[in-house]
């Protein structure tokens, strides 16, 4: 009989490798940075195992794709807040990746308490890459009128400017100190935890592992990421006090593209330029704010008018627009660089003649995506530069939806307004000349 | 392949909607006969509606059907409408804030998750409001009991309790922070959450073994409960004063009910009088006085009262709807169509049900079958004694069989 053991990658991955192998599963090829998406255990052949993102652990084991899997609790609870399933076990904790989810203002705020918070007459933004926790603190706590803004990543780097309260998870709370920011409610206490599928517990004989995994105990070995952020954090404003022109530039893969780029624009940026960019880089410019976020969340901020511009990639915009046919983003420049094919890919060995997929499920992913098949899906939409990774894979491509590469995008009514407008069209001929190789001198 | 329905979903059979739209026609042939005016009010609004308001519990707004629309970049969340009351406080605070007093009234559904799937995640609710009245509790509670008497459920029995009154004795504990939850649950009807602060304060916890344990009759058990808890708690004197004016007056009228402090669940908004309706063990409805809400979602400082029958809980009682007598009309085929298609609309009109015979139907589902293929005239067979007559006009045809009806 087959066991299926969903494994973290990312964080966890250092003290899940030592639990397994002081369990006596010892699995090759997982260990702290490996990169195998299957790595197999051989004293236990019975055992399979994949690779996923943390996030995607969770759903993976309600939906019954996996018996056992492996990730902090903060995640399941994530799913739990809005699916009430009860297909998903917590078997239980592992003891190690401690963190805990904390509902954080800026220091700079005026408002730092809950109380302070929820005085407000105003709706209340809440940035988060927990959204159902989220709402669902909202909601317990009797918050009158909310917005709740799900990211990809860097919730803490919105307030004070761009949300009253982002939703983030840290080993501690002075760490939310370096970041600039003060917690007003820890909402949960997490580590990484063992959840299990209700029908394999129910009707599969998993007494193996979960004897050996549950009563072994590892400390942390795993390396807490860095705090991406400047030394100088809260609120930038304008020195003439008037309305602050904010942009959003891209961390991850487009990040040295879009240095290149700025740099061809005359455009330079402190903190952006080398290594891991700080949160809120600086601008040679006189009531423009700059801050550094993922790249997928971008058109749904500048819709919302927390950002007037951002550079990200067509394929993100095309999604949001897919979503809210009536956002008012629109996209003011093709800046010709990190270009992607948006790709339908299976596995070589489909005779995949049509791309007819009816019915269909939608499994959304937060990375890791190649891993998925084909045990867990049977299509990936993806995006490719060269197609390399997924030949690397066994993946082939069946079908091109479009291409996509960075672009400018900006908020339509900032675009029009009075106060802004005039600066943001100077940013904006700044970054044409950019494009068309004339920078401003 | 077969596509099943959504889990938390139910079909409505035909029956089912007989019985549906018998309880809609008796509810609002009451209403209108009372002078509430009709509404119905989106099946989307704004969460912020629900959460605004701060009266519907965490637990209830954790259950709302809520997402972001096709506009929702501004993360403003739309929700599908888990509560009638708050929508038609909102309609009424766009619409009549005007008039002195707002007599409204709805069928509609609303929703809420409910996890095993097996319950129906939408439910239906005829639901009465009297906006801008402090005197309207008895009116609704006669309108309620009047519908539901039309629908032939009997007996029916009143419970009556006060949400005002409840809280006072709740805040009487002294409850702190997150023993405050304790008060959240008690609202949400979770009578024994109360157990978890037992000792707290023994002389209140005394009186409310009183308020929890015995199920009063009369104006009497309301006085016996302000002798005993008012002098103690003084602040509680207001609303005994109106739950002892309330049980008087369903005790002239002739109502009989019990005094059951358990029996309010979910009245979250509610700030006074609080009724509920029961039949063969089931809640067929409820509602009560809810002053605080009409300004807590934008309006002015008005009173209001109003009620909801559970349409789903309704529909097991009540009886079978009577149906109306079904003729099956065998017809002349092409120069005869005509004629065989105005005896049918005549007997329509006459409020038969008149169906032409396509060849598929099962004639021993009919009584009578009118018969126009044969020569002169019109055929008509009574399958139940088996006699033919023949009629030489659809007047005669019809007298025939008003004649029979009657008999």
């Amino acid at each position: 009989m087959q066991v299926k053991l969903a494994l973290p990658k990312g964080q966890l991955q250092g003290s899940t490798a030592a639990l397994l192998k002081e369990a006596g599963f010892a699995i090759g090829d997982y260990r702290e940075g490996s990169r195998s998406y299957r790595p197999r255990c051989e004293v236990f052949p019975g055992l399979f195992t994949k690779v996923f993102h943390e996030k995607d652990i969770a759903i993976q084991v309600a939906i019954g794709n996996y018996d056992l899997g492996i990730c902090r609790l903060d995640w399941v609870e994530e799913l739990l807040a809005k699916y009430h399933s009860d297909a998903v076990v917590k078997v239980g904790d592992l003891g190690y990746g401690k963190r805990s989810l904390y509902a954080v203002a800026a220091s700079s705020s005026e408002a730092k308490s809950l109380e302070a918070i929820r005085s407000r007459s105003e709706s209340l933004r809440i940035v988060s890459e927990y959204p159902n926790l989220a709402e669902s603190f909202a909601l317990k706590r009797r918050l009158r009128r909310f917005q709740i803004f799900p990211a990809w990543g860097a919730a803490g780097v919105y307030p004070p400017e761009n949300a009253e309260l982002a939703i983030v998870a840290e080993t501690s709370s002075n760490r939310l100190q370096e970041q600039g920011l003060v917690p007003v409610a820890t909402i949960l206490e997490s580590s990484a935890c063992l959840v299990a599928n209700r029908n394999s517990l129910e009707g599969k004989d998993l007494s193996q592992l979960l004897a050996a995994l549950c009563s072994t105990d590892v400390g942390d070995v795993d390396v807490e990421e860095a705090v991406g952020v400047g030394a100088e954090v809260g609120a930038q404003r304008s020195v003439t006090g008037e309305p602050v022109v904010s942009l959003a530039l891209p961390d991850g893969h487009q990040q040295p593209h879009t240095v290149d780029f700025l740099n061809r624009a005359g455009l330079k940026i402190d903190g952006y330029n080398v290594g891991r960019p700080t949160a809120r880089p600086r601008i040679g410019l006189d009531g423009v704010m700059v801050k550094v976020l993922r790249p997928q969340d971008m058109p749904l901020h500048v819709a919302n008018g927390s950002f007037d511009l951002a550079i990200t990639g067509r394929d993100w915009l095309r999604d949001h627009h897919f979503r809210f046919p009536s956002s008012p983003v629109e996209e003011l420049l093709q800046l010709g660089f990190g270009k992607v094919r948006i790709v339908a890919v299976v596995m070589q060995d489909m005779p995949a003649h049509d791309n007819h997929l009816t019915p269909c499920k939608i499994i959304p992913t937060w990375g890791a995506s190649e891993a998925f098949l084909p045990e867990d899906a049977d299509v990936l939409i993806e995006n490719t530069q060269t197609g390399s990774t997924i030949a690397k894979h066994n993946l082939k491509i069946i079908d091109t939806l479009f291409e996509s590469s960075a672009c400018l995008i900006g908020n339509t009514e900032a675009i029009g307004s009075l106060d802004k407008g005039e600066k943001i069209s100077h940013l904006v001929e700044a970054m044409r000349r950019g494009v068309e190789g004339h920078p401003l001198s | 392949m077969k596509v099943p329905r959504c889990k938390g979903t139910r079909d409505w059979m035909p029956e089912d909607m007989a019985k549906f739209r018998q309880i809609e026609a008796e509810f609002r042939n009451c209403c209108l006969g009372w002078g509430y005016q009709e509404i119905r009010t989106p099946i989307l609004e704004y969460l912020h509606l629900f959460t605004s308001a701060g009266t519907l519990s965490p637990d209830m707004l954790g259950r709302v059907y809520s997402f972001l629309d096709w506009d929702g970049w501004s993360g403003e969340r739309v929700v599908l409408r888990p509560d009638g009351t708050i929508p038609a406080a909102r309609l009424y605070v766009e619409n009549f804030q005007n008039l002195p007093i707002a007599k409204l009234f709805y069928v509609e559904n609303v929703f809420a998750f409910e996890g095993t799937g097996e319950e129906s995640r939408e439910r239906w609710q005829c639901g009465a409001e009297l906006i801008g009245g402090s005197e309207g509790d008895v009116e609704l509670l006669s309108l309620a009991l009047e519908a539901i008497a039309r629908l032939g459920i009997d007996p029916v029995e009143i419970r009556l309790a006060h949400a005002g009154l409840l809280r006072i004795f709740l805040e009487g504990l002294g409850l702190s922070g997150e023993e405050a939850e304790v008060l959240e649950q008690v609202f949400c009807g979770n009578v024994d959450a109360l157990l978890d602060v037992k000792g707290r304060n023994p002389e209140l916890e005394k009186q409310l073994q009183l308020l929890f344990g015995i199920k009063g009759s009369s104006p009497g058990f309301v006085e016996n409960l302000r002798s005993v808890c008012a002098p103690s708690l003084p602040a509680l004197e207001p609303s005994l004063d109106e739950l002892a004016r309330i049980a008087s007056l369903l005790t002239d009228l002739g109502f009989g009910y019990r005094i059951d402090f358990t029996s309010g669940r979910g009245f979250e908004y509610y700030t006074g009088i609080i009724f509920g309706f029961y039949s063969s063990g089931r809640r067929l409805g409820g509602g009560g006085r809810y002053d605080e809400l009409i300004p807590l979602v934008g309006g002015g400082s008005v009173c209001a009262s109003g009620f909801a029958l559970y349409v789903d809980e309704l529909m097991d009682l009540v009886k079978e709807v009577p149906r109306r007598e079904r003729i099956l009309v065998k017809a002349k085929e092409d120069e005869g169509l005509r004629d065989s298609l105005e005896v049918a609309r005549l007997l329509r009109g006459a409020g038969y049900i008149a169906e032409f015979d396509l060849g598929y139907e099962e004639t021993s589902d009919f009584r009578w079958i009118v018969d126009m293929r044969g020569g002169e005239g019109i055929e008509l067979i009574d399958q139940l004694s088996g006699k033919k007559w023949r009629k030489s006009s659809p007047a005669e045809l019809l007298r025939f069989l008003e004649e029979a009806r009657c008999k």
